[in-house]
């Protein structure tokens, strides 16, 4: 039941994958996606450069389930707040900024 | 410790560094590695409350928040992200290194990684510093210099003026630098700390401290620092990038 050791060529792959992915979300930014597409395809890079770290770097896939299941309840419980607060503040008015 | 524990488990031929209360050395490393799952788990709902108030602010300031994320220096945020890529590159082959016991090479990556670590932290002050330089620091963070941009004129092309994209205020522009002041700040105190951690496990290697049966330390500290990477991978799209697009409408 020894350990799983990740091997450099993996990660060479995975910090290629990241350096990709850092030029397209930095070059696709100029570009004017239709309403709020910017942010989508700005996010969805990230999520998946976040996931590359989080599976290789950082051995979650080599790694007992718990972890995964860790990381997988902290990101739900996450999501609960943010929708809650979310919905509050969308559907009170602002006071002016003075 | 009580001596008549020993007998307990078979220890005779255990490694030095298991302490009395793990079974084996693997048991004693998962452990450790869920404790410090736990540990980063609070520290995503840290970060995850600044990324709140961030989502909740540019929603209702796109205009502002567009224009003073095409203040930040772009250049300098996109290099700072592939430092912090590289230093988790290097920092995943330190953990390599040490797990196949390659105690020379692991030392090089370890160096390297803080080498990285404090190149990120002097280019983020570059910034900073750019950002008294314009009077950009909000409120009166620093006593007697005021958060007081100068607003560009039709036609100014000056890059230390600020370019107001249509239905935006000066007073939340200022908004936008709170927040990111508060999570690049502490984005950069994270930094400073992996460094410390860092270097305190540098000077464990180099005395031979780590080995293929026990590299639970630097594993975890490698947690650590790809976390850190982590919440830049975010910051970066987030404050520099999203409102790019509009830099030609103005």
């Amino acid at each position: 039941m020894s350990e799983h050791i990740v091997y450099p060529r993996v990660y060479v792959v995975i910090f290629l994958a990241l350096l990709l992915g850092t030029g397209v979300t930095a070059g696709v930014a100029f570009f004017d996606f239709p309403g709020p597409l910017n942010a989508v395809v700005a996010l969805t890079i990230a999520v998946i450069k976040a996931t590359l770290v989080i599976l290789y770097f950082m051995h979650v896939r080599y790694s007992p389930r718990l972890i995964a299941l860790i990381i997988a309840a902290a990101l739900f419980w996450m999501a609960i707040l943010f929708a809650l607060t979310i919905s509050d503040y969308s559907t009170r008015a602002w006071l002016p900024v003075t | 410790m009580a001596e008549g524990l020993a007998t307990t488990h078979e220890h005779a031929t255990a490694h030095s560094a298991l302490q009395h209360h793990f079974e084996n050395m693997d048991q004693q490393r998962e452990a450790g590695t869920l404790g410090m799952w736990v540990f980063l788990v609070t520290e995503i709902m840290f970060f995850g409350g600044m990324f709140l108030a961030y989502t909740l602010y540019r929603y209702e300031y796109p205009a502002a928040f567009a224009t003073a994320s095409n203040h930040l220096d772009i250049k300098l945020g996109a290099t700072n992200t592939v430092v912090l890529i590289v230093s988790s590159f290097t920092m995943a082959m330190a953990v390599f290194s040490t797990q196949v016991g390659k105690r020379r090479n692991s030392i090089i990556c370890l160096v390297l990684t803080i080498i990285l670590g404090l190149t990120f932290l002097g280019i983020k002050a570059v910034e900073y510093r750019d950002k008294y330089v314009d009077n950009l620091i909000p409120g009166q963070l620093i006593p007697g210099h005021r958060f007081n941009p100068e607003v560009a004129k039709e036609g100014d092309l000056d890059p230390h003026k600020l370019h107001l994209v249509p239905g935006a205020t000066v007073r939340n522009v200022e908004l936008f630098y709170w927040i990111y002041f508060a999570m690049t700040g502490m984005h950069a105190l994270h930094m400073i700390i992996g460094v410390g951690i860092l270097t305190v496990i540098t000077i464990l290697a180099v005395r031979r401290r780590f080995s293929p049966e026990y590299h639970a330390p630097v594993e975890i500290s490698g947690l650590y620092w790809h976390f850190v990477d982590i919440v830049w991978i975010f910051l970066f799209p987030l404050l520099y990038l999203l409102g790019r697009h509009l830099e030609g409408h103005l």
